[in-house]
C-alpha cells in the first residue's frame, strides 16, 4: 500500500518535471516577439471591444498605434481624452484634443405630433421595417421605433422612452461609438459635438419632404422655411433638400433659430434657464430693425451720389 | 399520367379560393389613374409624355430605362396631369404619370374584336419586338419583362417551355378564371412562346384542384391541334407555382444555386402572361389590362369578383367599386396570403403584376413569438432544403459568411417556414434580410473579379 | 386606414402551435397512464399530481422571478416533463423525492440552461437518473402490478431486468430465472413489474400511433432504436441463450418502449433531420444493450439516452436537409 502511494508520488512528480521542461523549451523556441507596449496599450483602453474607433477591437487599435508610432489615426471615443493621454504617454508621443461627442437622435415625432396611420407587426426591427414599408407614420424618415439602436448599444445608453415612442440617450453613459448610428436605417442618429456643459443646438429632424407634405405627416416636423437659416448670424445653419442642419463647429449657441423655429424642430438642450421665445424674438427684431437704420441712410447716400 | 409534384419541403395550406366561380367582370373607368414607372423588374421606365399632353389608351407613355425594363402605355385615353413622386402601396415614394380619363379612344393599329386568331406568325424577330413594344412582362409575381426570358442568351437552347397555370396561392382565382373563360387565347400564346424558344416542347401545368381548368385546357390543345403541348395535372402542395418547385416538378430537373431555368432548358411563364403575349402578338395590343380578384375571408362569397381592369386604377377605386372595405378586415393584402404585399396605402395605384385585394379577418393577426423548440417543422417545409431556424439565428447574431454557407441566398420568401412554425417565430422577416445581406457580398465579390 | 395591420408575409399561419403540440403529447400519453391507474390505484395519481403540479409551478417561478418573463409558452411543455417524470417512477416513490426530482428536472436540466428549446439533456431523463444515483432503495422498489381495485396488499418485489441480474449474478442461467419468477411473454398488455410508465406497451404504442396521425413527430428514432435493440439481442441470445436475454424480453421491459416513444422523440434534445435520428437511435439502442448486457446496471435507457443527447449537437452539425439544387 505505502509502496503504491510511493510510486505514484514520485512518477507524478517526475513527470511533471519532464513536462515542465519541455513545455518552457518550446515557449522559448517559438516566441513571437511583440512590441511589448502593444500590451500596455491594450490594458490602458476599456477593453469594450465596441470597435467605436474603427479597428476591430482594442487590441487592432494598439496594434495600429504602436506601428504608425502616433495619434493620428487612432482616437478611442470610449475612453476620452483621459484614456488618450495615457496611451500618448506610452507611445511617447502628443495626442490631438478633440472635442467630446454624445449620439444625438434627429427625430422629434412624438405618438402625439405624428398620428399613426397603421400597425406594425412583424419583426420587432427596424431594419425589417424599413425593408418592407415607408414606416406606420406618414412621415417617411422618421424614427421607426422599433429600437435597433438600443439593441446596438453595448453601453446602456439608450431607451425607448414609451411616452415619445423615441429613443433617448443617457449623456452619462454614452460613448460617442457610433454603433447605434449605423444601426439606424433611417440615419437619424447623428454624433455631434457635446457642447459646453453639454449645451448643444440640433435640428431634431431630418424629413425631406416639402413644406405641407412634411407638415401634414408630423406636426414638428423641419419644415425646411429657412427662417433660422437667415436667422444666424454665424453661418452655422443650411437648408438642404428642405431640411436644415445646424453646423456644431461654427453654432455659438445664441438660440436664437431655436425661437424663431416655426415648428418646434429646433432643439437646445441642458441649457441652465428656459428659453424666453419672445426676448429673444424681441432682440432679433431690434436688431434687423437697428441695421435698416444704418443701411438706409447709407443707400440714400449712395443714391444721391449716383 | 400521374400527378406531379417538386422533391422538398411544401405545405398544405386551406385553399380558401372562395371567388373561384365569380365570372370575370369588367372594371368601368376613373376619373383618374396613376400609372407607376416602376411596375416591372429592372430599371425604372422614363416618362415621354409631359404634363398636359392628350394621350389615347394603348400609347406608349414611357420607355424602357435600361436592358431590363419594360415600355408602359396609357391605359385610358385622357390629358396627362402630372409627372411626379406618389406613394406606392408600401408608402415608398415612386414617379406616376397621372391622366384624367377623358372618353376611351383607344391608339391606332390595336385589334380590339374579340375573334381569336391562331396563325402564328413566322418572323422570331418580330414576335419578340411585339412582346416587347406592347410593355408585356411576367405576370406571375415577378414581374420579369417577357422578351428578356423568351430570348435565351446564345449557347442556350430551351427544351421545355412551362406554362405556370398551378396558382397555389391561396384565396387567388384570376388565373383559374382566365383558363376558363380565355382558354384558346392562352393555348395560342403558348405556340407563339414555342416558336419563339425554337419550336420547343410545352407543358401547362394546372394544380389537381381545378379539374374544370384541366378539362378545358386539355380540349383547347386538342381542338386546335398542336402536338407538342400536354396538360400536366400537379399535385395540390404549396409553393408549386414556385419557377423552381414547377421545373422540378415537370421535368424533374433542379437549377443550380445562383443559376437560371434556362440553365437546364426550361423557361417557366405565367398563363397570364401567355393571355398578354397572345394579345400582343395577335392584336398588338400593350399590356394595359389585367384580371385582379377582389376577395378574403371577411368578405361575403357574393361579394367577391375578378375584375378585368385597366392597370393604373387605383386600388382604393377597386374597393369601392366592389362595396367598400369591410369592416372586419384588419388587414388588406395586394397578392395571395403567402407572399403577398400588405397595403399599408390604398390610395395606391395598381400595377401590371397586381392580382388581387385581399381582406383578412383577425386570424392574420400574428401571436407572440415564443422559443424554437427544435421541432424542424421549418426544415421539413422548406421546399430549397433550408434550415430556416438555423438562418433566423445566424442572422441575429450577424454571421453573414455562416449565412452564405448554408445558402441564406436560395431562399424563394415563400413563407413556408414561417406559416409552419408552431412557436410563431417570424423566420421569413429575419431571413428575407439574411438573403439580402448575403446577395449584397456576393455582388461585391462577382463585381471584384 | 388607420387600424390596418401592415407585416411582411406570410400572411397566414397554419393552426399549429407550441401548446397544441405538448397537449398532443399528454392525449397520447393518457392510455398508458389509465393503464397505470388501473393497476396501481391512487398511489400513481398521487405521483403523478405531485410531479405535475411541482414542475409546473417551478417552471413558472423561475420564469417569473430569476427570468423575469411570462411563462406563458413553457407552461404546457413543463407539464409533459410532470407526466413523464411521474411515468418514470414507481407509485411508491415519497412525495418529497418527486419534489427532489421535479426540482432537478425543471430547475436544472432545463431552467439553467435558458429554458424550453435551450436545453442539451432531456429533463424528465435527468430527474429520474439523479433520482435513481440518489436515492436507490426507494427508486427500485417496485410495486408488482395488480389490479389495486380487487387485491388490497400490494407486492412489492425487483423489475425483471433487475431479476435477471440478479439471477446471472448467482450462476443461475436465463431460462430457469424466467421459470424461477413466472415471467414468460406476458409483458405485452401488462404484468411488468416497473416505473408505472413501463407497464403496458401496448397503451404507448397507442398513444403514439395518435402522435404520428397528428404528425407530431417521425417515427424514424423509435423505429431506430427498436430495431437496433432487436438486432444486438437476436445476435446475442441467437449464440448464448443461457446468459443473454431475447429480443421480446428486451424490448418489452425496463424502460424501452417509453423511452423510444416518448423520451427519445422529444424536439428539443434529439436531432433535426431524419437520418440524424436514425444515427441517434441506433446510439441509443447500442448503449442500452450494452448496459444492460456488460454493465452493472439492470436499465439503461435512461442513460443511453442521455448519453446521445450529448452528440445531438454533433448529430446536427453532420446531417443537414437535402438542399434543392446543391447536389
Amino acid at each position: 500500500m505505502t509502496n503504491t502511494i510511493i510510486w505514484t508520488v514520485v512518477i507524478l512528480t517526475a513527470l511533471g518535471l519532464v513536462l515542465s521542461l519541455v513545455l518552457y523549451w518550446i515557449a522559448r523556441k517559438f516566441k513571437v516577439e511583440e512590441d511589448p507596449r502593444i500590451d500596455d496599450i491594450e490594458k490602458t483602453l476599456p477593453g469594450a471591444n465596441c470597435g467605436g474607433c474603427g479597428f476591430a477591437g482594442c487590441r487592432a487599435f494598439a496594434d495600429a498605434a504602436v506601428k504608425a508610432g502616433n495619434l493620428d489615426a487612432n482616437y478611442c471615443p470610449v475612453g476620452g481624452a483621459e484614456v488618450m493621454k495615457k496611451v500618448a504617454v506610452i507611445l511617447g508621443c502628443e495626442v490631438k484634443e478633440a472635442a467630446p461627442m454624445v449620439a444625438v437622435v434627429r427625430c422629434n415625432g412624438t405618438c402625439d405630433a405624428r398620428p399613426r396611420i397603421n400597425t406594425y407587426e412583424g419583426e420587432r426591427s427596424c431594419k425589417v421595417k424599413a425593408a418592407l414599408y415607408g414606416g406606420d407614420t406618414g412621415c417617411l424618415f422618421g424614427c421607426l421605433g422599433c429600437g435597433d439602436c438600443v439593441a446596438a448599444c453595448q453601453f446602456g445608453a439608450l431607451s425607448m422612452n414609451p411616452a415619445t415612442g423615441l429613443p433617448s440617450v443617457d449623456e452619462s453613459k454614452c460613448t460617442a461609438c457610433g454603433k447605434c448610428v449605423a444601426a439606424c436605417p433611417k440615419c437619424i442618429i447623428e454624433l455631434r459635438s457635446k457642447g459646453p456643459r453639454g449645451m448643444r443646438e440640433y435640428v431634431s429632424c431630418t424629413n425631406k419632404d416639402k413644406g405641407p407634405v412634411a407638415r401634414k405627416s408630423c406636426s414638428s416636423a423641419c419644415i425646411g422655411c429657412g427662417i433660422c437659416e437667415k436667422t444666424c448670424q454665424h453661418g452655422a445653419i443650411t437648408v438642404a433638400d428642405n431640411v436644415a442642419y445646424i453646423d456644431f463647429t461654427k453654432c455659438k449657441l445664441c438660440r436664437e433659430c431655436e425661437a424663431v423655429c416655426p415648428t418646434g424642430a429646433i432643439h437646445g438642450v441642458n441649457f441652465p434657464k428656459e428659453l424666453d421665445k419672445e426676448a429673444v424674438k424681441k432682440r432679433i427684431a431690434d436688431r434687423k430693425a437697428k441695421a435698416a437704420a444704418t443701411v438706409q441712410p447709407e443707400a440714400k447716400k449712395e443714391a444721391e451720389n449716383v | 399520367m400521374s400527378k406531379l409534384t417538386f422533391s422538398i419541403g411544401g405545405i398544405h395550406p386551406a385553399d380558401s379560393k372562395i371567388a373561384r366561380e365569380r365570372k370575370i367582370e369588367v372594371l368601368p373607368l376613373p376619373d383618374r389613374v396613376y400609372v407607376s414607372m416602376f411596375q416591372h423588374l429592372g430599371a425604372m421606365a422614363k416618362p415621354v409624355v409631359a404634363v398636359g399632353d392628350a394621350v389615347k389608351a394603348g400609347q406608349i407613355i414611357a420607355e424602357p430605362g435600361g436592358f431590363i425594363s419594360a415600355y408602359i402605355h396609357s391605359p385610358v385615353s385622357g390629358t396627362v396631369r402630372s409627372i411626379g413622386p406618389r406613394k406606392d402601396l408600401a408608402g415608398f415614394m415612386q414617379m406616376h404619370i397621372e391622366i384624367e380619363v377623358q372618353g376611351d379612344e383607344w391608339a391606332e393599329g390595336i385589334d380590339l374584336t374579340t375573334d381569336l386568331v391562331t396563325s402564328v406568325p413566322e418572323d422570331r424577330d418580330f414576335i419578340l419586338d411585339r412582346i416587347k413594344m406592347n410593355g408585356v412582362v411576367g405576370l406571375g409575381g415577378a414581374t420579369f419583362p417577357t422578351h428578356v426570358k423568351l430570348n435565351p442568351p446564345p449557347g442556350k437552347v430551351a427544351e421545355c417551355l412551362i406554362l405556370n397555370g398551378a396558382e397555389c396561392e391561396p384565396y387567388l382565382t384570376s388565373d383559374y378564371r382566365i383558363l376558363l373563360e380565355r382558354t384558346d387565347e392562352i393555348v395560342v400564346g403558348a405556340a407563339i412562346m414555342q416558336k419563339v424558344l425554337g419550336g420547343c416542347r410545352c407543358v401547362i401545368g394546372i394544380e389537381e384542384n381545378k379539374p374544370e381548368a384541366i378539362a378545358a385546357v386539355r380540349a383547347s390543345v386538342a381542338r386546335l391541334g398542336y402536338p407538342s403541348m400536354e396538360v400536366a395535372v400537379l399535385k395540390k402542395r404549396y409553393p408549386q407555382g414556385g419557377e423552381k418547385q414547377l421545373i422540378d416538378a415537370v421535368m424533374h430537373r433542379q437549377v443550380k444555386s445562383g443559376g437560371l431555368p434556362i440553365d437546364v432548358g426550361a423557361v417557366v411563364q405565367n398563363v397570364a402572361t401567355s393571355l398578354a403575349v397572345y394579345e400582343a402578338v395577335q392584336k398588338n395590343k400593350p399590356l394595359v389590362t389585367n384580371v385582379l380578384t377582389v376577395t378574403g375571408d371577411v368578405l361575403a362569397p357574393d361579394r367577391q369578383h375578378n375584375y378585368l381592369f385597366r392597370i393604373g386604377v387605383p386600388l382604393s377605386f377597386i374597393a369601392q367599386y366592389a362595396g367598400g372595405v369591410p369592416e372586419d378586415a384588419v388587414k388588406i393584402v395586394s397578392g395571395g396570403p403567402m407572399m403577398g404585399k400588405a397595403i399599408a396605402n390604398l390610395d395606391a395605384t395598381t400595377v401590371k403584376g397586381s392580382s388581387s385585394i385581399l381582406y383578412l379577418g383577425g386570424k392574420t393577426s400574428r401571436k407572440e413569438e415564443g422559443p424554437c423548440i427544435r421541432c424542424g417543422r421549418c426544415a421539413d417545409a422548406c421546399p430549397m432544403g433550408l434550415e430556416p431556424f438555423l438562418l433566423k439565428s445566424l442572422y441575429r447574431a450577424g454571421d453573414v459568411p455562416a449565412l452564405e454557407q448554408n445558402a441564406a441566398q436560395d431562399c424563394i420568401e415563400c413563407g413556408c417556414c414561417q406559416y409552419s412554425c408552431p412557436s410563431y417565430i417570424p423566420l421569413l422577416d429575419n431571413i428575407r434580410m439574411a438573403k439580402g445581406q448575403v446577395m449584397a457580398v456576393i455582388r461585391a465579390r462577382n463585381a471584384k473579379k | 386606414m388607420d387600424k390596418v395591420i401592415v407585416s411582411p408575409s406570410p400572411h397566414v399561419h397554419s393552426p399549429a402551435s407550441t401548446d397544441r403540440i405538448m397537449i398532443d403529447v399528454i392525449i397520447a400519453l393518457l392510455p398508458a397512464l389509465l393503464v397505470s391507474f388501473f393497476f396501481y390505484g391512487w398511489s400513481q395519481l398521487l405521483v403523478l399530481a405531485v410531479s405535475c403540479v411541482s414542475c409546473v409551478g417551478l417552471e413558472w417561478l423561475i420564469a417569473r422571478f430569476l427570468f423575469k418573463r411570462p411563462a406563458v409558452f413553457s407552461c404546457t411543455s413543463a407539464l409533459v416533463t410532470g407526466v413523464l417524470l411521474a411515468m418514470n417512477l414507481p407509485c411508491t416513490t415519497p412525495w418529497w423525492i418527486v419534489l427532489i426530482g421535479a426540482l432537478v428536472a425543471i430547475g436544472i436540466a432545463k431552467m439553467s440552461f435558458g429554458g424550453l428549446g435551450q436545453n442539451i439533456f432531456n429533463p424528465a431523463i435527468t430527474g429520474r437518473v439523479f433520482l435513481l444515483v440518489s436515492f436507490p432503495v426507494q427508486m427500485t422498489n417496485w410495486t408488482m402490478p395488480a389490479n389495486s381495485f380487487v387485491s388490497v396488499d400490494a407486492v412489492t418485489g425487483a423489475t425483471p431486468l433487475g431479476l435477471i441480474k440478479e439471477g446471472l449474478k448467482a450462476g443461475q442461467s436465463i431460462g430457469d430465472i424466467l421459470a424461477a419468477n413466472g415471467l414468460e411473454m406476458s409483458g405485452l398488455l401488462r404484468d411488468i413489474g416497473g416505473s408505472s410508465g413501463e407497464v403496458s406497451a401496448i397503451a404507448l404504442l397507442v398513444g403514439f400511433c395518435y402522435l404520428l396521425v397528428r404528425k407530431v413527430v417521425k417515427p424514424w428514432i423509435p423505429l431506430s432504436i427498436v430495431a437496433t435493440i432487436a438486432l444486438i439481442a437476436g445476435v446475442f441470445h441467437g449464440i448464448d441463450p443461457a446468459h443473454f436475454t431475447g429480443i421480446g424480453f428486451n424490448l418489452l421491459t425496463g424502460g424501452v418502449m417509453l423511452g423510444a416513444l416518448f423520451m427519445a422523440t422529444d424536439y428539443v434534445t434529439s436531432p433535426m433531420s431524419n437520418w440524424g435520428g436514425v444515427i441517434y437511435g441506433v446510439g441509443i439502442g447500442l448503449i442500452v444493450m450494452m448496459i444492460r448486457y456488460f454493465g452493472s446496471y439492470p436499465e439503461g435507457m435512461s442513460f443511453a439516452i442521455l448519453i446521445m443527447n450529448c452528440f445531438v449537437p454533433l448529430i446536427n452539425r453532420a446531417f443537414h436537409q437535402k438542399k434543392y439544387g446543391r447536389a
